[in-house]
């Protein structure tokens, strides 16, 4: 039973990707929305299963490493194949609705898109270095072709930033993987933890940990390196800044928290962890402050994006030489965090892109008068807000606080600043958002009202961010499955 | 020493060298060729060092023809969105151009461009 | 004056760089790993249906990497094509009038065609196989394109969109095909792994020649106006 999981974990995206090039863009609707209640259903039956039987290693063409790929099912590879499931399927169905089917370049979407899920279960359950940097190239790829579909000037020149900095990053990666199987002669991650946790190899040059964690933070827009994200989460297609900021940043941070948990406390260093702390300090307060300065839209929105995803990198200082309880709290706190932001920041795009539509114009001046006649997306817009702002009981808020806690018990107390003043900084920028729309500009509806649909779409996303702090509890258990007697199949 | 080792030596010069154009060169086909000397210097290290090891070893061979065929899908991909950005706006660089009319805000709400 | 300072301390970066990696191969180099690959791998290159063991790896014990680069090839051909010309590719320019090229197009494209073959087929004991037959094919195709030929099969439709995904499709059925064996995913038969790699390969090499031929015809014209959200065309 669970191969015919697996393989439809694996294959479906895949085939969808193959039968939605063949047709155009409304029998390609209809193929993609059959394609996302089979990968729910899939990524469902895998969580069943792991529950049952525990976390395994799953060879693939039935080859043990090193000579082989072993994929890795634990409860945070299952995770986050759920949490894709769920904004993936919610951004294909919003574009399904919200792109315009007399473009014909827009068929091209579904394919791009298939692949795009393709590549984040590729990095999710990957434990194989190398598997796990074409996983990267298959999602930088789609999500290159995404940004650029059929765009104009803007357009390409974002896509042609973000492609050159994808490509920079994953070669640093491949560098460090370079050096990591000289060392080691394996690629599997698990294979390499165990030589180092038995003591086979003494000391790994620092450098190698360095170089895989600055091309993984180029990818994931860590400051200062962030400079590619704002354009071309800014100007591609609503559905697809959705897609980036909230699913495809995180498959390299993912990357990095696996290197990092595994091997980091041999390759490592406490320097290194700080540096990359205190960066993510910079990219919330930088990021905030540039969120609230933008005159569009979407652009508060991206840079919100650049300032979240500093929160990320605090769990690397928090990871490090601490206790066994110390590192689960930080590891939690970033689940939850991962998982709150990925819903908030995809509602928030979705709302945006609604708003839009309706007015007609993406600046934030131009929103005048949205409260009284489009309440419903502004909510949405709102509610997603809370999350980021890290009240409660939001996801946000439960994950900022076992973060803070883990920042205390380690006696890092200076991590205290960037929670606590992070979400000061969020509350300025989204309350911006809701001054320029409270400004009454006339008395007469003359906005064009999208489909319901599609402002129900993010209201749901934006709920479910909401209300992840009640159901903590269920959601971090899926992430402590442990492993089954024997581990392997 | 071994030549693999030498390999690598040269696979680390490649890289600095191609990082150092990618970083500097404004031009976006000559950050293309340095990207792929990066890569290229990056797949040197990978066979060099580990056939230093072992001796022939195929599978940073087959590893390196795989980093290939990614490497050229990629630089196809850009070099059409160069081709198509040179078209459409008459620009090799990605340099901001000279925004002369910001583009209008319709209050109205009467464009409903999607 | 700043550019000249920028310089200055990229080259000054870059250099550090490259003493620092220069430093950890050299420290690497000095110790042997402690996992021997290339011993497990001749160990079971017989149970793998091909004699080379570059081969072997790509397509057999690292088959689902292979799987996922086409996969990556495919999808730079999409957005590739997504950008082409919606009329004619018939674009002049890029056509030569010289008629030496046009001539020699007779004996030329046999004889690469001829060399795709082969690479393909001593890619099962010597280096070769679908990669580098599917480069040889695409850059003759490239060759027919720069000495005028018009190829029918590269106008955007479906026809090329299948050429575009045959061989990625192939593969990906195989690789199901062991599920309903009960194997696990990817996993070849013993007895049937030789033919099977045979045939992967075959659609393979048609598909990387029309995946890199589909990237290099892409006019960047497209007619259609697509403006960013909220702003007028």
């Amino acid at each position: 039973m669970i191969l015919w999981v697996m393989a439809g974990l694996l294959f479906t995206p895949l085939a969808w990707a193959v039968l939605t090039l063949l047709t155009g863009f409304r029998h390609g609707r209809w193929i993609s929305w059959l394609g996302i209640v089979l990968q729910a259903l899939v990524s469902v039956g895998l969580w069943a299963f792991v529950t049952r039987d525990g976390g395994f290693y799953y060879p693939l063409g039935g080859w043990q490493s090193p000579l082989g790929i072993e994929l890795r099912v634990d409860g945070l590879a299952v995770t986050f194949v759920l949490l894709t499931a769920v904004v993936a399927g919610a951004c294909g169905w919003h574009a399904s609705l919200y792109l315009d089917p007399e473009k014909s370049w827009h068929r091209y979407f579904w394919p791009l898109f298939w692949f795009l899920w393709a590549g984040l279960n590729v990095v999710w359950l990957g434990d194989d270095l190398f598997n796990l940097y074409v996983g990267l190239e298959l999602i930088s790829l789609s999500a290159v072709g995404l940004v650029a579909l059929g765009g104009q000037a803007g357009a390409l020149r974002a896509a042609l930033r973000y492609l050159l900095a994808a490509l920079l990053g994953s070669l640093f990666y491949l560098l460090g993987v370079a050096l990591l199987y000289g060392q080691f002669g394996s690629l599997s991650l698990s294979g390499i933890a165990g030589l180092l946790e038995s003591g086979d190899v003494e000391s790994v040059p620092v450098v190698i940990m360095v170089l895989m964690l600055f091309g993984l933070a180029m990818k994931t827009a860590l400051f200062p390196l962030h400079k590619w994200l704002p354009p071309a989460h800014g100007i591609a297609k609503s559905p697809v800044s959705a897609l980036l900021s909230a699913l495809v940043v995180k498959a390299s941070f993912y990357i990095a928290a696996r290197v990092w948990l595994e091997t980091g406390h041999h390759m490592g260093g406490y320097a290194l962890g700080q540096l990359l702390g205190a960066l993510g300090g910079a990219a919330v307060i930088w990021g905030s402050w540039l969120a609230f300065r933008q005159e569009k839209l979407k652009q508060v929105v991206a840079y919100s994006s650049v300032a979240q995803i500093g929160y990320l990198f605090l769990l690397f200082p928090l990871t490090w030489n601490v206790s066994e309880t110390i590192s689960v709290q930080a590891q939690q706190g970033m689940t939850l965090q991962v998982i709150s932001h990925a819903l908030a920041k995809s509602a928030m795009f979705l709302a945006a892109g609604n708003l839009i539509l309706s007015v007609g114009s993406n600046r934030v001046d131009a929103l005048a008068g949205v409260s009284r006649f489009l309440p419903f997306s502004l909510f949405s817009f709102g509610l997603a807000g809370v999350s980021l702002m890290g009240l409660p009981p939001s996801g946000g808020f439960a994950a900022k606080w076992l973060l803070l806690q883990a920042s205390l018990a380690s006696g890092q107390w200076w991590w205290l600043a960037v929670l606590l003043f992070g979400g000061l900084l969020s509350a300025a920028y989204v309350f911006r958002v809701y001054r320029a729309s409270f400004v009454e500009k006339t008395d007469v509806d003359e906005f064009y009202h999208p489909h319901r649909s599609l402002e129900v779409i993010p209201m749901i996303l934006a709920l479910l961010s909401l209300g992840l702090g009640l159901v903590a509890e269920p959601v971090l258990s899926v992430m402590a499955i442990s492993f089954s007697e024997g581990g392997g199949l | 020493m071994t030549p693999s080792l030498l390999y690598a030596f040269a696979g680390v010069g490649l890289c600095t060298i191609g990082l150092y154009g990618f970083v500097r060169l404004a031009h976006l086909l000559r950050k293309l060729l340095a990207f792929n000397l990066i890569g290229s210097g990056v797949f040197l290290v990978m066979v060099g060092l580990a056939q230093h090891h072992n001796g022939p070893d195929p599978v940073p061979q087959a590893l390196v023809l795989t980093g290939i065929v990614v490497a050229i899908a990629a630089t196809a991909l850009a070099v059409v969105l160069i081709r198509r950005y040179f078209h459409l706006s008459g620009q090799t660089t990605l340099a901001e151009p000279a925004r002369g009319n910001d583009e209008g805000a319709s209050q109205s709400g009467e464009d409903r461009q999607r | 004056m700043m550019s000249g300072f920028k310089n200055l301390l990229t080259t000054v970066f870059c250099l550090m760089l490259a003493v620092v990696l220069g430093f950890a191969v050299w420290s690497i180099g000095a110790e042997p790993s402690p996992v021997n690959l290339p011993g497990h791998l001749s160990e079971n290159l017989e149970k793998s249906g091909v004699e080379h063991p570059v081969t072997a790896v790509l397509l057999n014990f690292r088959s689902y990497d292979t799987l996922l680069e086409i996969g990556v090839l495919v999808i730079a051909g999409i957005a590739g094509i997504s950008m082409a010309r919606t009329s004619s590719l018939e674009d002049p320019e890029l056509r030569t009038s010289d008629s030496l090229l046009y001539a020699l197009q007779r004996w030329f494209v046999p004889l690469m065609l001829l060399l795709a073959g082969y690479l393909l087929w001593a890619g099962a004991d010597r280096p070769g196989g679908a990669f580098q037959a599917g480069a040889v094919m695409a850059s003759t195709g490239v060759l027919m394109r720069m000495g005028g030929i018009p190829m029918d099969f590269l106008r955007p439709g479906t026809m090329l969109r299948l050429g575009l995904t045959l061989g990625f499709s192939v593969f990906l059925l195989v690789a199901l095909a062991s599920v309903w064996g009960g194997e696990a995913f990817l996993a070849y038969p013993p007895a049937l792994a030789k033919s099977l790699i045979v045939v992967i390969e075959g659609v393979l090499t048609f598909s990387i020649a029309m995946v890199l031929l589909a990237l290099f015809v892409s006019a960047p014209i497209n007619r259609g106006v697509e403006p960013e959200e909220g702003e007028r065309g």
